[in-house]
């Protein structure tokens, strides 16, 4: 990764057997010394940043008061409403329950990543994704849409890398990649809540962007 | 939240020896259910020890047949794993039937396993918990208890562990590997978990300062069916009100082997022994599976909102064993 680099080990050193047990904690930002602060380097959207992270920052709160990046949404704050999911190293994940410290080395794709801002073919600079929830009126207030969107992104990848689903057949091969019919759609999304309703027209708007 | 310190842990020797630095830390894996407790105010640790780069995130076939999944290997890639899909059918449907899509992302086998229990009052630190605080009380004994155990609960705590998971693993005889200050030691799956007793504040046998490192998986005859099924208010993203994983081989028109757990009904995955003695020998008809789950459960205890839950499980059980015998081949 290109970027500023700091002590702390990136996940490929400790994959690689370089990392040794640290206290990542290095005072930088909060009371000096206090060792409840750590030095973390997360790339967002293609974007290195390194900041002095208390230990107690959740990555939500990391992208939307650290970064300014509050696409990604704060509605329960413990994992059961899905408005927060962003990827990370390509996973969907609950960003509301990760320690921003644990995800040094990591690189987190938010719904503001996901428009290229690319007018030539299709005309808006849209993801397809983005487009289609759009065209469906695949919301209504709009709170859960960032949310929607990541996970879908998220869940139309790990069908085609084979990850079954509850809904998926057992008897169906291990690593072919998974159909993703309606009920397919419906259960993979169970994670991303919508007060508003809108699940019939985000299923459509998710289909309408599969391969 | 309160502030804690965070270390991250370059081995499990480096793990053991800064939990035994800091006796009130927690170690880290995927967080999803200690990062949520912390925002509760359920555990407040005074560090956290990151043990989720440790290498223990693979999947291995062992020489005899049998399989060793890492502590850290995510459960979204535990139930994708094709060995698992093909032999441990029960295993990958437990997972699949558990959370949600982002949650099995960053879940980990150890954690899943060390994941506490959803009952109100013990999230609710202003409420009584005999488990959360030892002597409190508990809530639930008189108070909502429509999801709470029927099997094996004490005076002094009523829950239910939540885990799917751990419900296909006892069922399947796997074996919890653990290390800590004290060296490494194995415990059957089925037996890791605790009953509430007198001690609520225990959920495992896991010993201050362990940590989970794997899970084996012993070899199973090629071709053994298993399964798993969960009756949850909700189609999908609920915890288990009643739930059963199996797996049944059947030689010479009779049952040989049955392994058979209950989930959602009790402090831990409920290993169903007596139903398992019953049907050894049996001719595995709907009717003696009917016997069979009967007799285990004339240990039920219900509480005063959730009697139905005995027929819950007794229904989701004989179903599952049906289907698996119509599926078995005999072994002649």
């Amino acid at each position: 990764m290109d970027g500023p680099h700091h002590s702390t080990a990136t996940r490929d050193d400790v994959r690689h057997g370089r990392a040794a047990a640290r206290p990542a904690a290095d005072g930088a930002g909060g009371a000096p010394g206090d060792g409840h602060s750590s030095t973390t380097t997360i790339e967002v959207n293609g974007v290195p940043h390194t900041l002095a992270v208390d230990n107690r920052r959740v990555l939500l709160d990391l992208l939307r008061e650290d970064l300014g990046l509050t696409g990604a949404k704060k509605g329960c704050d413990q994992g059961q409403c899905g408005a927060c999911t962003v990827l990370v190293d390509g996973r969907r994940v609950n960003s509301c329950l990760l320690p921003a410290v644990a995800l040094d080395g990591s690189a987190v794709t938010t719904v503001e990543g996901l428009a290229d801002g690319d007018e030539g073919t299709d005309g808006d600079g849209l993801h397809p994704l983005q487009r289609a929830f759009l065209d469906r009126d695949a919301f209504q207030c709009g709170y859960c849409t960032p949310g929607q969107i990541c996970s879908a992104l998220g869940a139309i990848g790990e069908a085609a890398a084979g990850h079954p689903s509850h809904v998926t057949d057992p008897g169906a091969p291990p690593g072919r990649p998974v159909p993703l019919t309606r009920d397919e759609i419906r259960e993979r999304l169970s994670g991303n809540l919508c007060r508003c309703g809108a699940y019939p027209h985000i299923v459509e708007a998710v289909e309408d962007v599969l391969p | 939240m309160k502030p804690f310190a965070y270390v991250r842990a370059g081995s499990l020797q480096e793990a053991a020896d800064a939990f035994t630095a800091r006796p009130g830390a927690r170690y880290l894996a995927g967080g999803t259910n200690l990062m949520d407790l912390m925002k509760l105010g359920v555990e407040q640790p005074e560090a956290l020890i990151d043990v989720s780069r440790l290498p223990l995130d693979t999947v291995e076939e062992l020489p005899d047949g049998s399989l060793r999944v890492g502590a850290t290997v995510r459960n979204s890639d535990l139930a994708a794993h094709p060995v698992v899909r093909d032999r441990y059918p029960a295993l990958s449907r437990a997972l699949l039937a558990g959370a949600s899509g982002q949650l099995r992302n960053v879940a980990t086998t150890g954690g899943n396993l060390l994941q506490r229990t959803r009952c109100p009052y013990f999230q609710d630190v202003t409420k009584p918990c005999n488990k959360r605080s030892p002597g409190s009380g508990c809530g639930a004994l008189e108070g909502v208890h429509r999801d709470h155990a029927v099997l094996g609960h004490s005076e002094h705590c009523v829950a239910t562990h939540p885990s799917d998971m751990a419900v296909a693993l006892a069922a399947l005889d796997a074996r919890v590997e653990l290390y800590g200050p004290g060296g490494a030691r194995t415990v059957p799956a089925a037996r890791f978990h605790r009953l509430p007793g007198d001690h609520p504040e225990r959920d495992t046998e896991i010993l201050p300062g362990e940590l989970v490192t794997g899970v084996v998986l012993p070899a199973l005859t090629a071709g053994l069916p298993s399964a798993y099924r969960k009756a949850r208010d909700r189609a999908s993203y609920a915890f288990a009100l009643a739930s059963t994983a199996a797996v049944l081989e059947v030689t010479d028109g009779a049952v040989s082997h049955a392994g058979i757990a209950f989930g959602g009904v009790a402090h831990r995955p409920w290993r169903a022994r007596r139903a398992e003695e019953a049907l050894l020998g049996a001719t595995p008809t709907r009717a003696a599976f009917e016997e069979a789950v009967d007799l285990e459960l004339s240990a039920a205890r219900p509480l005063r909102d959730n009697a139905y839950k005995v027929d819950l499980v007794r229904n989701v059980a004989v179903d599952v064993l049906a289907g698996l015998a119509s599926r078995t081949p005999d072994r002649v």
